[in-house]
């Protein structure tokens, strides 16, 4: 029987973090991972703080959670073949993540079609109906991203990946 | 100028674990974002993380909005729009902003950042900061 998307996705899940030295950098973790949706977290960490007198993590940390979220779900509703990049990511800062919270990226792209998808995403520090910061993001295959898709195909072929 | 709280900025675990730098010329203030390879998003591309070249240039438009007034606490991003032009590979970035506005409440600001040509820029951000100004005295 051909493999599922969602049996793909779950080979490939350890990868969605380890296969990213930014986003181990800032400890970002996979909590869910289905067709079109990714949920990543982004636990409380001091120094990845931004502003020490509240100790609130860095708008950054927001920044890079909900791209690499919006990034997953993109690749994901694209079936999960090439890494897309993104064209652009829109931000609203709803308010700051409560200092010691951890904060989850809940991505769904709710279009992918041909080389584009479009995704949404929310993040929250623990009550999704009160969010820090939601998103709005395109991502294109690009030329760069099918020839590194051809370069791990290659290298799991002879063998230098597995 | 709010010197004391560029230094701040700089000085946030977040800003200093990346190595965020600004050279500064009077009021004009220029970012620097220093390759390491834990800003690498994409080992395959290779390409530097979409996430750390937002957040950096949000960083340079903190900084420039410091550098061109007094402001008695750090701007807070309300909302920005980055787009990304070229894939960022595995060098130095560079950013430096415009301010389109900046009121007695909020800024509007644009950054362009780019690597080895000024001329191709790697990404852009516009974006919308809260400030709070040093009441001025009549």
């Amino acid at each position: 029987m051909p493999e599922s998307l969602q049996e793909l996705l779950n080979r490939l899940a350890p990868l969605i973090v380890d296969g990213s030295p930014h986003a181990q950098a800032l400890g970002l973790a996979l909590d869910g991972l289905g067709p079109g949706r990714a949920t990543m977290r982004a636990p409380y960490r001091k120094d990845l703080i931004g502003d020490p007198d509240t100790g609130v993590m860095h708008g950054g940390v927001v920044t890079a959670l909900l791209d690499h979220a919006c990034g997953v779900a993109a690749f994901s509703g694209l079936g999960a073949k090439e890494t897309p990049a993104t064209l652009d990511l829109r931000i609203d800062y709803m308010r700051p993540a409560e200092p010691g919270h951890d904060i989850i990226a809940e991505a769904e792209c709710i279009r992918a079609h041909g080389l584009i998808a479009f995704v949404r995403a929310t993040a929250h520090d623990g009550d999704e109906s009160d969010p820090v910061a939601t998103a709005s993001a395109a991502f294109m295959v690009t030329r760069p991203s099918k020839e590194a898709a051809e370069r791990v195909r290659k290298a799991i072929e002879t063998g230098e990946l597995t | 100028m709010s010197d004391a709280l560029i230094e701040t900025l700089l000085k946030a675990p977040y800003v200093a674990k990346f190595g965020v730098r600004f050279e500064r010329k009077g009021d004009e203030l220029t970012g620097v974002l220093p390759y390491e390879e834990h800003l690498v998003g994409n080992p395959l591309v290779p390409a530097l993380h979409g996430g750390a070249v937002g957040a950096f240039m949000e960083i340079v438009a903190s900084g420039a909005l410091l550098a061109s007034q007094t402001l008695v606490r750090l701007p807070k991003p309300i909302d920005v729009a980055v787009d990304y032009l070229r894939p960022a590979r595995a060098a130095d970035v560079y950013a430096r902003a415009i301010i389109g506005r900046s009121g007695a409440r909020v800024a509007n600001v644009r950054v362009e950042a780019w690597q080895g040509r000024r001329e191709a820029p790697v990404a852009t951000l516009h974006g919308h900061f809260l400030i709070k100004p040093e009441p001025v005295d009549n």
